[in-house]
């Protein structure tokens, strides 16, 4: 049960942070480790930052 | 090819959809049928609930199945591509949160309010029946396109399956669009502002709140996302009630009190400045708020109608489907189908169906859940904006979205000219709604903002009584439709100022450079200069500005709502599936003859903007002024407006057309060919790439 609701809490941290443009930082981690383990692992806020400026980089985005 | 294994349906699940298929017809004949006597919200709101369900079900899977014929067991680009970043691939569920937030907009709640001066029964119909077999089809075979192409965006994909001129042609029709979409946008926040300094001040409150979350977010806790929103949306309920101080404090008032033209120029200036500071000082954190207090308002909506339950006050038909209307003119067909844009079929989400989302999905048979089933939830935001329209008292609704040159500027006149149309009001009652509501006026504020505020707040008082409690509600309501057009003001000037710098790069390659702090500041004032012409336009319009500008914007996203399904049906034909032509041609053309004919009745005609300038010419070749215009300046000023407004509407009757052409030429060529003719990408099965990389 409470496995079912920190589950839960997760997947909605998760999309929270997604409308805003910021993907889940664990999955990145864990992708970097496993493919491309030469490279510094950033902090999250350092991820923070570049996702944060990325948003707004390109066209899309958002409706009227 | 049956790519998805169908299970057999069981006895049960066929007994429950023919239940279900009962419910909704039984709920439309009596929203259809019923007449003089008002009938409850509910019942729209369950015939909506059964024909989305019927429609996902069995229409979204037809398309699943034959039409995109989508393969869960091939490697979606999240997988081919995987970066953890762009390309992940994510829970269904949270790709559809996130699709969700980024297509619900203001859209959905404008259009459907302005259109309910013809009564609730068109726009439901147009809603229900829009969506099912245009807008989420639309979307649904965007994202299903862009997913087979490693999630292009809807110009790349346009210039590969129809040529690269024909990309072109969409960029300059996809920067009109958001230039009208800007000017539109800020002008609702206009009219909801003007004269009023309660949601001035409040709405003036959200910068340094999101300067605060800026510096918090960067420096005291970065990424803290969840955390730094409480904050400031307990710093925005704070400003919302302080608000009331203000504007019962004389001198404090007075520093919030504008007019039209005035906040219209402070926009324009906030636009500039607001897109080339640093986003994470005030765009993103504003974003942040704007998108969870977009999603917890919906849910309140929801909330408030279904516990209120009110009954719908405006008659099913009204007399104004003639042409006649006070709130935009022009009969039905086609201008209903042009004020309901966002909600039914919505252009733009083309672009978010072929951006981010393709990118997310963990396979090809969860497209139909987030594509289809998204654009159904805007469908129902639609509803809900409806209903809380035509839960209004239309004596109030028609005082709120009439201009000033029709109903005057006193109650008095403004209760009589209603009442006159049918509507009886006494003044007594406009002038306790506006009371109510902590306001001195509520007369000519169209937008469509204010009168769902106004909606929103009655059906919250009705289950949260208190006093003074409507005015709270009332500006709370307009404090977050402005904050999120505020966000999409600022966003959208960005995005426009790299359009433009695209655009220039074509002509001289320097310009293209968005690090450039010339090309920055040029660009960015071509952007702010383009959509600022409009609103201002609106802001001194003798008709108040959305009776001209939102008829424009209407035709422009279903411009773009037109390209994309006629791209979907070129895409059709060159896989050879052209017995399912019609799922995206039918659409596709219906909205090219809504677009055409609406832009035609714009050009020539009575209700055209050449016949308003000819009009305004001929009294100043006579020597005579003409009302509202008080001078020759302003005379002229009507003239020019309206011979730009109409120019700008045979530029997109001409893309329309352009479009049109390209799309007819391949799809002939398509026709012809014996073999598939599109541009997909190889399949690769799931299985092989998942046990590479795990």
């Amino acid at each position: 049960m409470n496995m079912k609701l920190a589950q839960l809490w997760h997947r909605l941290v998760q999309t929270a942070r997604l409308s805003c443009g910021i993907p889940d930082y664990d999955v990145y981690v864990t992708h970097l480790r496993t493919h491309h383990p030469e490279r510094k692992i950033p902090t999250y806020a350092e991820f923070f930052r570049e996702r944060q400026t990325a948003r707004y980089k390109g066209t899309g985005g958002r409706c009227c | 090819m049956e790519t998805i294994a169908t299970r057999p349906a069981g006895v049960a699940s066929k007994v429950v959809w023919v239940i279900i298929a009962i419910i909704g017809a039984a709920c439309l004949g009596v929203i259809a049928l019923r007449r003089g006597e008002p009938i409850n919200a509910i019942w729209l709101v369950a015939a909506a609930v059964a024909v989305f369900l019927i429609g996902y079900r069995f229409y979204g899977r037809f398309i699943e199945l034959r039409v995109l014929q989508m393969d869960p067991g091939r490697a979606p680009p999240s997988v081919l591509r995987n970066d953890g970043l762009d390309y992940v691939p994510t829970d269904k569920w949270v790709v559809f949160g996130h699709h969700f937030a980024a297509i619900a907009g203001a859209g959905p709640l404008v259009g459907p309010v302005l259109a309910a001066q013809m009564g609730y029964l068109p726009g439901t119909l147009w809603i229900l029946f829009g969506v099912v077999l245009g807008g989420a089809v639309q979307d649904f075979m965007v994202l299903g396109l862009s997913i087979r192409r490693d999630a292009r965006s809807l110009g790349h994909m346009l210039r590969e399956e129809l040529g690269p001129f024909a990309g072109v042609v969409a960029m300059f029709g996809l920067l009109a669009l958001m230039m009208i979409v800007l000017a539109v946008l800020a002008l609702v926040v206009v009219k909801a502002l003007t004269h009023s300094p309660w949601g001035t001040f409040s709405v003036a409150c959200t910068i340094p709140i999101a300067l605060l979350m800026g510096i918090y977010l960067r420096w005291l806790r970065p990424g803290r996302i969840l955390e730094v929103s409480l904050i400031g949306l307990v710093l925005l309920l704070t400003s919302i009630a302080c608000g009331a101080h203000v504007a019962a404090t004389p001198v404090l008032a007075n520093l919030f009190d504008f007019d039209a033209k005035a906040l219209a120029w402070l926009l324009i200036g906030y636009g500039f400045f607001a897109s080339v500071l640093p986003v994470w000082l005030l765009l993103a954190p504003r974003d942040y708020l704007s998108t969870f207090l977009k999603i917890g308002t919906i849910v309140l909506l929801a909330v408030a109608i279904l516990f209120a339950a009110p009954d719908l006050r405006m008659p099913a038909v009204s007399r104004f489907i003639d042409g006649t209307g006070p709130v935009f003119q022009g009969r039905l067909f086609p201008f209903l189908f042009i004020t309901i844009a966002c909600g039914a079929v919505s252009g733009w989400h083309s672009i978010i169906a072929s951006g981010t989302t393709p990118k997310l999905l963990a396979n090809e048979g969860q497209a139909r859940m987030v594509g289809y089933g998204g654009m159904l939830m805007e469908a129902f935001v639609a509803i809900m904006a409806l209903i809380a329209a035509a839960s209004l008292h239309p004596g109030v609704y028609f005082a709120m979205n009439s201009p000033s040159a029709l109903i005057g500027s006193t109650v008095e006149h403004a209760a009589a000219t209603i009442s006159q149309w049918g509507f009886v009001v006494t003044p007594d009652e406009l002038s306790r709604t506006a009371h109510d509501i902590g306001e001195t006026s509520i007369l000519s504020r169209a937008g469509g903002a204010p009168t769902l505020a106004v909606g929103m707040a009655q059906l919250l008082h009705n289950i949260m009584p208190g006093e003074r409690m409507m005015a709270f509600w009332y500006h709370y309501a307009i404090l977050f439709e402005a904050l999120f057009i505020l966000t999409t003001v600022d966003a959208g000037t960005r995005v426009g100022r790299f359009m433009i710098q695209e655009i220039a790069g074509l002509v001289h390659e320097p310009l293209k450079s968005t690090e450039s702090w010339i090309g920055n500041v040029l660009a960015t004032s071509i952007c702010v200069g383009l959509w600022g012409y409009f609103l201002y336009q609106g802001s001194v319009d003798p008709l108040g500005g959305i009776n001209t500008l939102w008829p424009l914007f209407g035709i422009a996203n279903q411009m773009l709502a037109a390209i994309a399904l006629m791209l979907a049906t070129v895409v059709t034909v060159k896989l050879k599936r052209q017995r399912y032509v019609w799922v995206p041609g039918i659409p596709a053309t219906w909205l090219v003859v809504c677009t055409l004919t609406a832009g035609w009745e714009k050009l020539s005609g009575p209700i055209s903007f050449t016949v308003a300038s000819q009009t305004y010419e001929q009294a100043m070749l006579a020597g005579k002024l003409m009302a509202p215009a008080k001078n020759l300046a302003e005379m002229q000023r009507i003239i020019t407006n309206n011979s730009v407004d109409a120019t700008l509407t045979a530029v997109f009757m001409l893309l329309v057309l352009t479009m049109c052409g390209f799309s007819i030429y391949a799809m002939m060529k398509a026709w012809r060919s014996h073999i598939p003719t599109a541009h997909e990408a190889p399949r690769v099965a799931l299985t092989s790439v998942a046990s590479q990389t795990s």
